[in-house]
């Protein structure tokens, strides 16, 4: 098949968008009051087809578009198969949530899909103009679903708490991006790295960078960008949660690794430093927030900063031995997180009937199943061998040790033992005996069928990624060389006559 | 002129960004806003970039203070009053701000040596018209971000739609 490479690079966007824009106008076609599912489904085979084509894209190696705005490489697709693979858990397990609760269940699947857009876009370009209306787009989505439930006055706050503090983050993005044109005369971020080997002004390029990082940070809820995070979380659905932190912080995550390796390799002695600290200070505050805290959501909102902070470390090591232990974690995180979010929204349905710990007692005696599945998640949030936290951690923390980072890894390390005691203490309250008034809750409503499968493919991600890494871990390296080797090509491409190859990549391992 | 023109409406922006944060009421606030994107257009203009001083005129000064004005109107707001939250966000904002100021005003006269300088009516003087050149690469090297722009105004309009239209 021939196809043209602005149609090619942007497969899944187009097929996403277009799912979304039939979504919107099928919406008024039905009946008020009658089921939004056909319109759930629509979103759900749009996300498969647009799997499909970043799967498909896979074959054509690397691909520009756009002016060189769009690279359509391995690292890209790695994120847009994650990116669809948590959109659809999501986009299963809302069907019965939504049903009947929320009066705009259609607009919700459309605001899912276009999310997801956003966030496509955000992991292919390489024009930093791209990545901020793919980074807007992503988060006035998530804005948006985190007050879906608007009878209740912590979604509301939920959705204000977010808004305002994303967009005070965006508008930080939006100025490291001013400064780095300033730097270095755009905002590609090939002509970045190049421009900035001759700037005059590397200061400026520092503080740009700094810029940057402090937006995304807050995006991926990096210590001390952290506080929206517990709010937010608590207030939102928990479809809405499972999604918003997994795929957006995936896709700032990508953003990061490309403008770090990517945009400013030639300063990584000096972002290292500024990350370094990010990371220390995530794990740090954000285990022993979570140890505090009795509400699940509240708690896992605190687990997924310290996740982050986890992340944050292989951003110190060695570009393809980091980039590509990032990737790994964050399909990892990805599966895990999206997966325990799923097993709160069976539990607790669209009205939170469970929120505490408290709440949580005895859970094993009514749903032993979705317990065990549960427990599953949490033991890999731990990082238990034969779960893909295990591994996602352990290449993380051997990719710093590698690059003589060992104090991070240590913290992350003790860290790592912090978070035993809260995930444990969650696992022993679902497996203590109930107490009396537990025990006289209404009978649990079943699990509809799309919803056992979305948690299925969560677990068996979950498993997969732990008991066989290879085929993703290989994915992730080749992301990983696929970026540096286009970066160096590009460099050569815009300075023939001073051509500084990249360390060979294929070395290292 | 262009220095006098610098420190009229520089001194402007800092007068009206001031009395924004300082006025009780939020219609006083607003209306010193519209100082403040007014003098910035100023500011814009005689850096030489011209539609950007009329974009910011357009947008900001007109589309966006409309909004705010009808807003805080249909809501009837009245004077802010300081609780709690509102004296801790003053002690960690004020340090948080001069925190911004110190490091940007260092990096810049660190830096002013290597900046540039742009001057008034800069299409005078060079060749390339700055529209023109915008509007250039709008429509070729940055083509895709102006078109996806699109999607970001859909997703907006969703949102609006979703969150102001009355329960069933």
């Amino acid at each position: 098949m021939n196809l043209a490479p602005n149609v090619l690079a942007l497969l899944p966007e187009y097929i996403l968008t277009l799912a979304g824009v039939f979504i919107m106008l099928a919406e008024p076609c039905l009946k008020p009051g009658s089921s939004r599912k056909p319109l759930g489904w629509i979103a759900i085979l749009g996300t498969l087809l647009a799997a499909g084509a970043s799967w498909f894209q896979l074959g054509f190696g690397t691909v520009h578009a756009f002016s060189g705005s769009i690279q359509t490489d391995a690292f890209s697709i790695f994120f847009h198969l994650l990116i669809a693979a948590v959109v659809l858990v999501t986009l299963l397990g809302s069907l019965e949530y939504f049903e009947g609760n929320a009066t705009h269940a259609g607009e919700y699947y459309a605001l899912v899909l276009f999310g997801a857009v956003g966030m496509m876009l955000m992991t292919c370009s390489t024009e930093l103009l791209m990545v901020f209306i793919g980074l807007e787009i992503s988060s006035i989505s998530t804005y948006i679903m985190a007050g879906f439930r608007k009878g209740q006055a912590v979604a509301s706050e939920s959705s204000i708490k977010y808004f305002l503090l994303g967009s005070f983050a965006t508008a930080f993005f939006l100025y490291g991006i001013a400064l780095a044109f300033g730097a270095t005369g755009s905002t590609s971020l090939a002509a970045i790295a190049v421009g900035l080997g001759t700037t005059k002004t590397p200061t400026l390029a520092i503080l740009a960078l700094a810029m940057m990082i402090i937006g995304l940070g807050f995006k991926v809820s990096a210590a001390p960008f952290h506080v929206w995070t517990p709010d937010v979380y608590q207030g939102a659905p928990a479809p809405v949660v499972g999604l918003m932190s997994t795929a957006p912080k995936a896709a700032a995550f990508a953003v990061l690794l490309r403008i770090a390796f990517s945009g400013f390799p030639s300063m990584q002695h000096r972002w290292a430093i500024m990350i370094w600290i990010l990371a220390a200070l995530s794990m740090t505050i954000g285990n022993l927030g979570a140890l505090l805290q009795r509400d699940v959501k509240r708690m896992l909102a605190y687990s997924s900063i310290a996740h982050a902070g986890y992340l944050l470390v292989a951003f110190t090591a060695f570009p393809v031995e980091g980039i590509s232990a990032a990737a790994f974690y964050t399909a990892a995180y990805a599966a895990m997180n999206v997966g325990a979010f799923a097993v709160i929204t069976q539990v607790g349905g669209f009205n939170e009937t469970a929120r505490t710990l408290d709440d949580y007692r005895g859970l094993a005696t009514r749903r032993p199943v979705l317990s065990g599945v549960f427990a599953f998640f949490l033991l890999s949030l731990i990082g238990i061998p034969f779960t893909g936290g295990f591994f996602g951690k352990f290449y993380v923390f051997s990719a710093a040790i590698g690059s003589g980072h060992i104090w991070l890894a240590v913290i992350g390390l003790i860290n790592s033992g912090v978070a035993c005691f809260y995930y444990l203490r969650l696992l022993a309250t679902i497996y203590a005996k109930p107490t009396a008034e537990a025990s006289e809750v209404a009978p649990a409503t079943p699990v509809s069928v799309p919803a056992i499968v979305g948690l299925t493919l969560a677990t068996v991600a979950t498993l997969v990624l732990g008991i066989m890494p290879g085929n993703t871990l290989w994915l992730a390296q080749y992301a990983g060389t696929s970026t540096m080797i286009e970066n160096a090509r590009e460099q050569c491409a815009a300075t023939p006559n001073n051509c500084q190859q990249m360390p060979v990549p294929m070395e290292r391992r | 002129m262009q220095l006098a023109l610098f420190l009229i409406f520089g001194g402007l922006a800092i007068a009206g960004a001031i009395n924004l944060l300082l006025q009780k009421h939020p219609i006083n606030s607003a209306l010193s806003l519209v100082v403040v994107m007014m003098s910035l257009a100023v500011l814009y203009w005689s850096l030489g970039a011209e539609f950007l001083a009329a974009a910011q005129v357009i947008v900001y000064s007109g589309a966006i203070m409309v909004l705010f004005v009808f807003v805080i109107m249909l809501l009837n707001a009245g004077e802010e009053e300081h609780t709690h939250g509102s004296r801790a966000a003053y002690i960690a904002g004020f340090p948080g701000a001069a925190a911004i100021f110190c490091v940007l005003s260092f990096v810049f006269l660190t830096e002013s040596k290597h900046l540039g300088s742009a001057n008034l009516g800069g299409q005078l003087s060079q060749a390339s018209n700055n529209i023109a050149e915008i509007s250039s690469v709008l429509f070729t090297k940055l083509l895709l971000p102006f078109e996806v722009t699109s999607i970001l105004i859909l997703v907006a309009i969703l949102g609006a739609v979703v969150l102001a239209r009355k329960e069933q």
